[in-house]
Formats: C-alpha cells, sequence, structure tokens
C-alpha cells in the first residue's frame, strides 16, 4: 500500500513568535513558528490579524531571533532547527516568500542534548548571534556587511562547557562596545561525581557573562557570578543610553535586575490569592519594546498574568525595579508587543489573540504592586505581594486566531445529514476547552438579510465615480423591474439614479468617465455624468439577450446570435464599432477589465448553446475575430476571465497586468472548466475542470483582498481566489445563492451582496486560508476522549483534569451563584454543589476562559461526562464526577447478557491518579443507561479495577477493559460487572483497543501493537504476534482483519500487518494457538508483525480515523495533532499516479531542499524509515520553483510544468 | 591488516568521539552512568520537540514553560544520587 500525506489545516499552536519589520521598512510583522511551519502574519489596519506567508520547512523550528544592522530598517530572521545547521532568512517582497540568506553547518541534526538550536540570542546591534543546547555547546557567529551591503557570516567560534546546562541566553545591550551575551548556566559535573548529595544540594546556578572580542575574533568567558536557584529565563534592559543596561533574570517568585559591577535589585512577582503557599511564580515570557520616549517590558507568569516591569534608573544605576500586575490574557508561548500599542499573544493552548494597549495602568493606585524598595523579608521568606485576577481593563482584545491546539480526540461523522462529513475535534485544555465541529469551507458572516418584493433575477453594485471607495447603488433586477437602492448610513430605494425602473436589468457598470450604463433587453442606457441620457436601441425586433461590460468595453448579444461591439470614444460617448453573426445563440458573454495602462482588454469571452466556448478579439485589427474556440461538452452557462494570480510573481515578465489569464467557464451539468489563454493569439490550452455542484455555476468577479477573484454559485457557493501566488477554489460554508456581486462599504469593506430566492444578502468573509470553518461549544475540563453513539446521534465526552479544583468545592463559583440567586429568583431550589459549569454561563465563561480555573493539588481531579447534542450543538446533560475520579475513556456497549438494557455507556474512571511516579488509588468502570432519546444518561452501576482502565471496548456481547497491563472481559451484573476473563501479560499499559471477529488489538505504552485472540472453548486470550518495534501508542485505527493503523507520541504514523500466510495459520491452528503461544521468543509473541507504512508527520498524532470526505470520493485517514493540524493520509489508487508522485517528491527534495536546511528525506524518517508514503506537502511546493527548475523537473516526469500542477490539482480535488 | 598502529588509532578515534558527544560510552561505563545519559537525552529531546512538551503539559495540566522548565531541573539529577564508589 502506498500513501500520500497531505496536510489539510496547518498546526494552528504557535511555539515560538517574534516581532519586527521583515518585509518593509517601518512596518510591524510577526513571524511565528507553528512546529514545522513558518509564518509572516501581519495586523492589518482594523487591527485582524493577516496571515501574509506561511511554508512548510520539513523540520521543527525550535528558536527564532530577528536582527537588523545599525542603519537598516528591516529585520533578517535567524532560525534554530534541529537541522544542526543555523539559517538565516529574509522576506522577499517580491517573490513573497522567506529566502535563505546564509546557512551554517555545526554538527549533527535531531533534538540533540548537546546540538545547538534550543536557544538563540543576538546582539541588540546586531553584530553577532549565539546558538547554544540545552547541555554544553555554545556557537557565536559573527555578522557582518561586505561591500555590497550584503550580509556575511563568520566561521563559529565556540563557547562549550562541559557538564552545564544552559537554562537561558540573550543579548545584552551594550552600546557599541564588544557584543556581550548572559546566559544563565547551571554545572552538574559534580553532582555527578557525589553519593552524599552534598554537592548536588550545594548545585548553584550562575549567571554567565561571554564576550565576543572583535578585534580578536575570539569568544571569552568574562563572568560567571551565583544567581538565585530558580532562575529561568532571561530579559535583556536596553542600555547605551537608552536605559541602565544589564538584564533582568526572571527567577520562581522574583525578579532580579543584574548588571556587571552593579548590586543585585530584586523584587517579588505578585502572586494571586488563590494560590497554595507550595507553588511558586514562573515567569514563561516576556516582551520588550524600545521607543525614543523609553522602552516597556511586560512579563507573564505561568497563571496567565501579565505585569508591567519598570526601571527606576539614573544613568547606569537601577535604584527600583517595580512588578505591577498589568491584565490577565491565556498563557502564552510568546508575547509581542508592537508599535501602535498592540500586543500579540500567542497562546499555548487555544485561541491565539491580538490585543490593544489602552491604558499603561499608571493612574491605578489600587493595582498589586510589589518594588524592590518595599521587599520584606520575614523569618517564613519574603513578604508576598497579593493581586486578584481581573477582567480585561488596561487591554482590549482585537482579534483571534482561531486555534484547535492540542487536539484530544476526533471523530468524522455525519450526524446532521449534509453533503459531506463534519469533523468532530475534541481541543483546548482545562477551562479553554472545547468541542468543535470543522467542516471544509470558509466561514461566511451574514452582514445583513433583507427581504425584497419578488425574486429578483439578479444584483448589481456600483460607484458614483471611479476615484470613489465605496459603492453608491445596489441594483436589484426583476423579472419585469428595476429596483435601486442607495448605500448610505441604512439601504434605501431610490428614484432619482437616473436607471430606468421600468424594465428588467441585464447588466449595469460604471465607465471609465464616471457614466453609467444600464442594459436592458430593449437596448442601452448610457447616463452621461451631466445628467444627459443616451439611449440605443437594439435593432427591429430583436433584443438584447446578453451583455458583458468593463470600463470603456461593452458586448451585447442579440437573440438569434448577433454579438454587438462598443467602445466608449474620448468624447465620451459609445459607439458601435463592430458587428458579429456567431451562428448560434449565445449563452453567454464575459470581458476582462481594462488592464493599467492600457486602452482596452483584448479578449471577449463567448459561450454558445452548441456547447462551445470561444474567444474573440477585441483589437482594432482583429475585431471580433474568432482567436480560440474550446469544445466545452456542455452548454456553458457563465463565462469569466480571471487574471492568474501568479502575475507579478517572477516579477515584470511583459508590463503591467502581466500573468497568465484564465477562462473560467461553468457548465450547465455543473462543472467549472478553468483554461489558460495565450495572452498574445488567444490560443487556448492546458484545461482543468473541477465538479462543483448540482447547478450549474454562475461566475462573478468581485474584489478579494484587493485582488480580482471569482465567485462561483453552484449548489453552494465557491470561492476562487489567489493565496500566496496559488490559484485557490474553495468552498464556502454557507446556503446556495442565485446571483452575487461584489460589495464594498464603510462597515464591510470587502464583501459581497446577493440574492437567494426573495431576500438580499450582504455577506462577507472571515478568515481567507482558513480550511476548515468552525463551531464550538464551550467543556469544563480537557476533554479526553469521546464517542458517538450511532441511533441516538449524540456525543459523550469524558473530561478531566488534574490539579484542579472540581466543580462542588469552587467556592468561587459558589460564592458567585449565591449572589445570583440571592439577588434574583430562587432556581429550582438548587444550591451549593449544585452549582452548574463554568462553561454554562456566558459571563463565568469568559473569565474562565481568561484566567483560567483555579489550580489544585497535584493528584485532585476534577472530571465530568457529557452528552452533547451535535446538531445543535449544546450539552443536553453533565454529570460531574465524584470522590476524585477522572473520567479518561468512554465506549459504547450492548451486552448479550441483557439484551434488553439496549446500548450502555461504559466510562472508565482513575480515582487520585498521580504522576511521577504513576500510581491510582482504584479505577473505575462505570455503566450508564441512556434516557430521553439519549439526551440523559443515568448511571446503573460502578465496578472497582485496581489501576487505570484507559481503554475499553464492547467484544462479543461483552465489555472489554484494559486496565494498566491486563485485559479484562466483564459480563453485566445486577449490581456490579462480572469478570470473565483476564489476560496479564501485556507489556506496560493499554492505551488503545480494537476488536474484530474474535480478535483483540491492543496498543501497548511503550511497546506497540500486540495481537490477541480470544479461544471461546477455554475461556483465554492468547497473544499472538506483536510488532517488532517499540512505540509509544497514543491512537489506533482498525483497517482490516490483519492491518492496524497507528500512531505514537513521537509523532509517526505507521500501518502495520500480520502476514497473510501467518494470518491463516493462526485461523487455522488446531490447538487454538495454545502452544504457539507458548513458544514467543523473549517474552514476546511467536508471530511478528509488518510494517506496511512508516511516516513521521513532526507532531504526536492524537487520533485516526478512516472518512470520506467528498461525496463519492475514496476512503482515507484523517489524522489530528496535538499541535491542532488535521492531515490526511491517502491511499494510491493507481501504480501511475504512485510513481509520478514518488518521482516528483524525489525530484523536489533535489531542487528545493527544505528551507530549514533540513535533509527531508531525514525528517520524515526522524525515528522510523520513512516508508511507501510520499509526502504531498514538499509535491505542493512545486509551483514555488523558479520557472526554469520547474521546467526541468517536468521534463525528467515526461510532462510539462502545467500538467504536473494540474495533476497536484486533481489529486487535492479528489481527497476534498 | 590490522596493526598496532590501527589499534591505537581506533583507541585515539574513541577518545576523540567521547571527548565532542557527551554519552559515548567506554568499557567502564557503569549503569548509573549509562542510565544518566539516557535520561538527560531524553529530557532533552522532549524540551526540544515541543510537541511532547505539549503533551506533557497537557496530562500534567501545568504551563508548557512550567512543565519545559521542569524537565530542565530535572536534568540535574535525573536518577537520584549516584552510587558510592567501589575502592579501588
Amino acid at each position: 500500500m502506498h500513501l500520500l500525506n497531505l496536510t489539510l489545516s496547518r498546526p494552528s499552536a504557535i511555539t515560538c513568535a517574534i516581532v519586527g519589520s521583515f518585509s518593509a521598512p517601518k512596518v510591524h510583522e510577526i513571524v511565528a513558528a507553528r512546529g514545522q511551519v513558518l509564518e509572516l502574519l501581519r495586523p492589518d489596519e482594523s487591527g485582524r490579524v493577516q496571515v501574509v506567508h506561511s511554508t512548510q520547512v520539513f523540520g521543527l523550528i525550535r528558536s527564532l531571533a530577528p536582527f537588523r544592522f545599525p542603519g537598516s530598517q528591516q529585520d533578517y530572521v535567524i532560525c534554530g532547527s534541529d537541522s544542526g545547521r543555523v539559517v538565516i532568512l529574509q522576506y522577499s517582497n517580491d517573490k513573497n516568500c522567506f529566502q535563505k540568506v546564509h546557512q551554517e553547518t555545526y554538527g549533527k541534526s535531531g533534538c540533540r542534548r548537546i546540538v545547538p538550536g534550543e536557544h538563540m540570542a543576538v546582539d541588540p546591534k546586531g553584530r553577532a548571534c549565539m546558538i547554544a543546547a540545552v547541555e554544553k555547546a555554545k556557537f557565536v557567529y559573527v555578522l557582518n556587511r561586505d561591500n555590497e551591503a550584503r550580509l556575511t557570516i563568520s566561521s563559529p567560534l565556540e563557547a562549550h562547557k562541559g557538564s552545564t546546562l544552559c537554562y537561558a541566553l540573550t543579548g545584552l545591550d551594550v552600546g557599541f562596545d564588544n557584543p556581550t551575551f548572559a546566559a544563565i548556566e547551571l554545572d552538574y559535573g559534580e553532582a555527578d561525581q557525589d553519593p552524599t548529595g552534598e554537592a548536588a544540594s550545594e548545585a548553584q546556578k550562575h549567571l554567565t557573562l561571554y564576550e565576543l572580542d572583535l578585534g580578536l575574533n575570539h569568544v571569552v568567558r568574562k563572568s560567571s557570578e551565583p544567581i538565585d536557584n530558580g532562575a529561568n529565563m532571561l530579559i535583556p534592559v536596553p542600555g547605551a543610553g537608552d536605559g541602565p543596561g544589564g538584564v533582568i533574570v526572571c527567577a520562581e517568585n522574583f525578579l532580579i535586575y543584574r548588571a556587571p559591577d552593579h548590586p543585585e535589585v530584586k523584587a517579588l512577582i505578585p502572586r494571586r490569592t488563590t494560590l497554595s503557599a507550595e507553588r511558586g511564580v514562573l515567569i514563561i515570557a516576556a516582551t520588550q519594546f524600545k521607543q525614543k520616549s523609553g522602552f516597556y517590558i511586560f512579563v507573564q507568569s505561568e497563571y496567565g498574568d501579565l505585569y508591567r516591569v519598570t526601571l527606576d534608573y539614573e544613568g547606569e544605576q537601577v535604584k527600583e525595579l517595580k512588578v505591577r500586575y498589568f491584565d490577565t490574557i491565556p498563557p502564552c508561548q510568546s508575547l509581542c508587543l508592537m508599535r501602535k500599542g498592540f500586543l500579540f499573544g500567542a497562546a499555548e493552548f487555544g485561541d491565539h489573540g491580538l490585543y490593544q494597549i489602552l491604558s499603561l495602568g499608571d493612574d491605578d493606585t489600587e493595582t498589586a504592586e510589589a518594588s524592590s524598595a518595599t521587599l520584606m523579608e520575614t523569618e517564613e521568606g519574603y513578604q508576598p505581594v497579593f493581586l486578584e485576577p481581573r477582567a480585561l481593563t488596561n487591554l482590549e482584545l482585537v482579534d483571534r486566531m482561531d486555534s484547535l491546539a492540542p487536539i484530544t480526540d476526533m471523530k468524522v461523522a455525519n450526524l446532521s445529514n449534509e453533503e459531506i462529513p463534519q469533523i468532530y475535534a475534541a481541543c483546548g485544555r482545562g477551562a479553554r476547552s472545547t468541542l468543535r465541529v470543522l467542516r471544509p469551507g470558509l466561514a461566511v458572516t451574514e452582514m445583513a438579510v433583507s427581504p425584497l418584493p419578488g425574486n429578483p433575477t439578479a444584483v448589481w453594485t456600483i460607484k458614483r465615480s471611479a476615484a470613489d471607495e465605496f459603492d453608491a447603488y445596489i441594483v436589484v433586477s426583476f423579472s419585469n423591474a428595476t429596483l435601486v437602492l442607495s448605500i448610505g448610513e441604512t439601504v434605501e430605494e431610490v428614484s432619482d439614479s437616473g436607471f430606468n425602473g421600468n424594465v428588467p436589468t441585464l447588466q449595469v457598470q460604471l465607465l471609465a468617465d464616471d457614466s453609467m450604463l444600464q442594459i436592458y433587453p430593449g437596448g442601452l442606457r448610457h447616463m452621461r455624468p451631466d445628467r444627459r441620457i443616451n439611449e440605443w436601441r437594439a435593432p427591429g425586433r430583436k433584443s438584447v439577450a446578453k451583455a458583458a461590460t468593463n470600463e470603456r468595453q461593452v458586448a451585447v448579444a442579440l437573440s438569434g446570435g448577433e454579438i454587438l461591439y462598443f467602445e466608449l470614444n474620448p468624447q465620451g460617448m459609445l459607439v458601435e464599432s463592430e458587428k458579429r453573426e456567431m451562428g448560434g445563440d449565445v449563452s453567454c458573454l464575459g470581458i476582462a477589465p481594462v488592464p493599467e495602462g492600457r486602452q482596452r482588454s483584448r479578449f471577449l469571452a463567448v459561450g454558445m448553446f452548441d456547447g462551445t466556448a470561444r474567444l474573440l478579439g477585441l483589437d482594432p485589427d482583429q475585431t471580433l475575430k474568432v482567436l480560440g474556440t474550446q469544445a466545452v461538452g456542455a452548454t456553458p452557462e457563465s463565462v469569466l476571465l480571471l487574471d492568474s494570480p501568479a502575475a507579478g510573481k517572477d516579477g515584470g515578465d511583459e508590463g503591467a497586468g502581466s500573468g497568465a489569464l484564465f477562462l473560467q467557464v461553468g457548465l450547465v451539468n455543473g462543472v467549472l472548466l478553468r483554461t489558460e489563454v495565450d495572452k498574445v493569439t488567444g490560443q487556448l490550452s492546458d484545461t482543468r475542470t473541477r465538479f462543483l455542484g448540482t447547478r450549474p455555476p454562475k461566475l462573478f468577479a468581485a474584489n478579494v483582498r484587493g485582488e480580482r477573484s471569482m465567485l462561483a454559485l453552484s449548489s453552494r457557493p465557491w470561492l476562487g481566489y489567489s493565496d500566496q501566488g496559488k490559484f485557490q477554489l474553495v468552498p464556502m460554508s454557507y446556503e446556495a445563492l442565485d446571483y452575487a456581486a461584489g460589495f464594498c462599504s464603510e462597515q464591510v469593506p470587502e464583501g459581497f451582496v446577493a440574492v437567494a430566492k426573495n431576500t438580499l444578502r450582504v455577506i462577507a468573509l472571515e478568515r481567507l486560508g482558513e480550511f476548515f470553518n468552525q463551531q464550538s461549544l464551550r467543556l469544563r475540563y480537557t476533554p479526553r476522549k469521546f464517542v458517538i453513539h450511532p441511533d441516538h446521534k449524540v456525543l459523550v465526552v469524558a473530561e478531566a483534569d488534574h490539579a484542579a479544583i472540581p466543580l462542588a468545592q469552587r467556592e468561587d463559583l459558589q460564592s458567585a451563584a449565591a449572589m445570583e440567586t440571592d439577588g434574583g429568583a430562587q432556581q429550582d431550589g438548587a444550591a451549593g454543589p449544585a452549582v452548574a459549569g463554568p462553561e454554562a454561563d456566558e459571563a463565568a465563561a469568559a473569565r474562565e476562559d481568561q484566567w483560567g480555573a483555579p489550580k489544585g493539588e497535584p493528584g485532585q481531579w476534577a472530571s465530568c461526562v457529557r452528552v452533547v447534542d451535535p446538531v445543535g450543538l449544546e450539552t443536553t446533560h453533565c454529570i460531574e464526577m465524584d470522590q476524585n475520579e477522572a473520567a479518561l475513556s468512554v465506549c459504547l456497549v450492548s451486552f448479550d447478557s441483557a439484551p434488553e438494557a439496549g446500548t450502555l455507556l461504559a466510562v472508565g474512571t482513575a480515582q487520585g491518579l498521580k504522576f511521577y511516579p504513576k500510581e491510582c488509588e482504584n479505577g473505575y468502570v462505570r455503566i450508564y443507561r441512556f434516557l430521553e432519546e439519549g439526551r440523559r444518561l443515568e448511571l446503573v452501576h460502578r465496578t472497582a479495577v485496581e489501576g487505570v482502565p484507559a481503554a475499553m471496548a464492547a467484544f462479543k456481547g461483552r465489555l472489554l477493559v484494559g486496565v494498566d497491563a491486563t485485559l479484562r472481559l466483564f459480563d453485566l451484573g445486577k449490581k456490579r460487572l462480572l469478570r470473565k476473563c483476564e489476560y496479564r501479560r501485556l507489556p506496560t499499559r493499554v492505551a488503545t483497543l480494537s476488536v474484530a471477529g474474535s480478535r483483540v488489538y491492543a496498543g501497548d505504552g511503550q511497546e506497540s501493537m500486540v495481537f490477541l485472540r480470544y479461544k471461546k472453548a477455554d475461556n483465554q486470550f492468547y497473544a499472538f504476534a506483536d510488532d517488532i518495534v517499540p512505540r509509544h501508542i497514543t491512537a489506533a485505527l482498525h483497517l482490516d482483519y490483519d492491518t492496524m493503523a497507528g500512531a505514537d507520541r513521537f509523532g509517526n504514523v505507521f500501518i502495520s500487518r500480520l502476514p497473510p500466510e501467518i494470518s491463516a495459520q493462526v485461523e487455522e491452528d488446531p490447538t487454538g494457538g495454545k502452544y504457539a503461544a507458548q513458544t514467543g521468543i523473549l517474552g514476546g509473541a511467536p508471530n511478528k508483525l509488518q510494517t506496511v507504512n512508516n511516516f513521521h508527520v513532526g507532531e504526536a498524532v492524537m487520533a485516526l480515523q478512516r472518512a470520506v470526505l467528498q461525496p463519492g470520493g475514496r476512503e482515507l485517514i484523517v489524522y489530528g495533532t496535538i499541535n491542532g493540524a488535521i492531515g490526511v493520509l491517502y491511499p494510491f489508487t493507481s501504480r501511475e499516479d504512485c510513481d509520478f508522485f514518488q518521482h516528483l517528491e524525489m525530484h523536489m527534495r533535489q531542487e528545493h531542499p527544505p528551507l530549514l536546511g533540513r535533509d527531508h528525506l531525514a525528517y520524515r524518517s526522524f525515528y522510523f524509515p520513512v516508508k511507501d508514503v510520499v509526502d504531498g506537502d514538499l509535491c505542493e511546493q512545486f509551483p514555488q520553483l523558479p520557472a526554469d527548475k520547474a521546467r526541468g523537473v517536468a521534463e525528467e516526469l515526461d510532462r510539462s510544468a502545467g500538467e504536473v500542477l494540474k495533476k497536484l490539482e486533481d489529486m487535492r480535488n479528489r481527497i476534498v | 591488516m590490522a596493526s598496532l598502529a590501527d589499534r591505537f588509532n581506533i583507541n585515539a578515534q574513541l577518545e576523540h568521539l567521547q571527548a565532542k558527544y557527551v554519552g559515548t560510552g567506554h568499557p567502564d561505563t557503569n549503569r548509573f552512568e549509562w542510565n544518566l545519559n539516557i535520561k538527560r537525552d531524553t529530557y532533552a529531546s522532549f524540551i526540544g520537540h515541543h510537541s511532547l512538551s505539549a503533551y506533557h503539559a497537557i496530562a500534567e495540566n501545568e504551563s508548557i514553560g512550567r512543565v519545559k522548565y521542569g524537565f530542565k531541573q530535572s536534568m540535574l539529577l535525573p536518577c537520584g544520587l549516584p552510587p558510592e564508589k567501589e575502592d579501588e
């Protein structure tokens, strides 16, 4: 079996983010690493974060740093990755991508202990960078400019120190003195040698300064001074005139200012009152911003509290260090403070946010503030300073970026009876958990819906003058009348617009001289800016059937198949210049807008009822001459000429508005054709087809992101637009529309106005470039597993959080509820423990979302089981677990011994589970009955098992439970489950269970898959096959009787199969494998599985599902990862496809090596050699190749570049 | 054709490797040292692979920053105190 891996939705978690001006001077942008994806983000004027560029780098990005040379205004990016190389990138504006400026190899690849890449620091003056490993190794590279101002990089200078751990690294601001780097280091050398433990307890962290002597080209360890043992992070303080210089050391509970020859200045970090005294406060993210007027430093604690750090200094003497509580936002991986007071928080889990700083909080005297001046030491340590988390006061949330991370479980099912199945993903952590329903397509916001008198046939928008920014009128045509609406504060009907309201309208156009044109069956009505009206009437008994216009050109088709062509002359008159008999009725016309700097558009597209699409020339020497004809096999419904988005990608190949031109044809059978038009000769070539839906697609041009794009209306609307230089055709998640036009007003800068039946709608697109649109339901705790009840169509979610306070003990919620009930009516007499979860109440949910749930003790669990109606997306029932139980697994089961009980729900819970070492007091299997059509649950009984029931499955009318390393078969009893059979010899712990026939496929927590067989006569399980490699299984999927797909937590996906002859042998074995089981080797099973496929995804895959993502499409494997990516593994159907992609991948590896210098083959073979999986993500980078290389690769494949692209597009269309 | 010089050479290469790569074994590596290196390598890998840190952070319900810091702290004494040295 050969598979194609394709990422549908890139990881949404951000692992690292930096801010700088990357694409142009003075533009504030963010470069974000999302695991193996590098992105350039830019907040636009309205404060929405736009993804400018996104690329797969096929390597793990571990650290990023921006740097710039003095005097320069643009930043470079230095990346530390797992490639064992330091890579300097520059964003190229004309190519619209990151370009590698330098790549220097220094070590082995992989995330190793002593290979640098984890820490990265640059000198603020851009003269040097230091890259460090977790242990020992540090390299310094000197950065410089050569005569042509190109960046040069030196050979590395070593600053290694053995047996030393590095916690943090930063570059100090020393002005133009020798570049200095500061690191927090810990030497473990002595602790390893001392059996008494004295050395270990005395191990001391040091703040070490490394100075690069630029004159000698040599790095010296300048000083190493002891520092607080809780130190974990460094924040450089601006120096050399802008500030005192030096560094702020973040330690547990403290911030400490340090500088050479300067006394230590120490301040406490204010802590939450609800925090237990044993817990420290650790700073996890920091950001600073330097302005002429001063500098701002913000830090964030692990609980999400933001603090503003201010230094009171004179010259280089720091007198006071103040830490003031600022606001609380979800804990962030990186914070980016930007110009105009924007703060970007890349959340560790869940949605990222862009905030606007409203005030610096200086005038607020009540806010908790700790200062070095008031630091009080008592006998029990320092006197703590407390804070109360509050609603956002100094910040305002401007924009949210959806993030699925982490996906803990995922299922694909069609529960709401739609065309294609929905993806249900359990996402998030703690109080920010959600259940999300994903549907492929663009999310659409409905801005307005208004009813109209009758069913309109068409709609247009028109500006009053070409210079206007916004549209002035909406023109709606009915079968016998036309309605003109003016757009202002409100939209209302007007009659003074000059349009003829008594006839239906075929086309409306604003001409280049600001006159308006209305085309109706009887002729043309040309309204000049001075309100003079010119009418042209259709000759004789003919009428205008179709029309196409742009600012200067008008083409109309008369009934009977005659085309007339008009041009706007310099006097502002429309002059008929040519006429042509087409020899058949015309079904549609299309004309492109006049290219900038030209007099006219050169082509007119014509669709004919005889099933052809023709291209007519409009140049004076060949007016209305047929240049190209294409037989399209069905009647064209609509044609549109669209410029290729590749325009300008290779930079000015032939003047303004260059790039390929495409003819889009929508056919009555629902197919959309896309044909390339030769811009010189008008020849048609290279046609691609795509089925859009059951209705004939109507094509409209509209502006998307300022570019002319296509709206195709079939049984659902589609948008064809350019995304990073690639043409994308994506469905919109909206109902079918009849007619549409672009719309631009003050409230809706870029939207569409559309008619659907008898309503007029204004809609706007939300997030372009997102593959899925999401709906979400809040959960209370981290979702662990969920099941879908196939008959009742409900979801049951098991949620559990470690070190969290269960609902019944949540005093804060209870007091809030008590206050509410005091004020209002007593609700159902419910009080105290019966508080509804915070997720049910909007205000409480927002609070929890912002500052998280309070922390509990280790070993304390909060957990619940929830029933969700997936269609209405609401919770119908939620049972909170008591007695410190944590629901970890769920499964549906119907017992043969009790058929009257129907389908029951089994929930596996662990009581008092603790980690390091892992232990639990007890485990339980709870059995629930479904009531009210599955909307509610009722406990039947619970059965103790002495371990963690991490996986369960229904097996032969009984319940199979994996308890730690044993497998148990239960039957239903009156008071409890009855143990029927047991197998104790599984390697470590059961992580997944699948069953088929009498086989059980157990995924082990560390030892991959074990295949077992149940022997009914002996009532016994025996293991007959296992895997040859250890894998820490996180997800498994049963493919067929002999085959399992699985994923491990290191980011590998694999498919293992029992060889057919062994499978047959096991089935036929007369002893039933009794003796075979005893002949196992080294404690393993007698037979071994064979690996069919192996692939490294790059991040832990948490769920695998089989699904069909397209009507009539093929079944494939969908996976969801911990970083929130969703991808598919598509089995190739033909040898030919497989060969093609394998070869393309091979050439791509050669011609387009990954950006960060990681070898693609080595990356995809990170833990196990990649086997029979082609990386579609790499193949899809084919369009990014320079034209000559693309041609070369295509030639090697015996195809043209266009055919390769077509093949890639076809493959993607086959999947989704 | 293994000559005496080659043998010395192999030793020299080994020494070079041991100096360059922490954790390279030698004939006298004891169980504790071996374990020490395995654990430190593992922690370093957890820190380097963001998704593994996230995996632990979800299980423990801690922030990723705290979990990574915890891993680094654990690298000091990953397997407890070293055993008493036997007298030579």
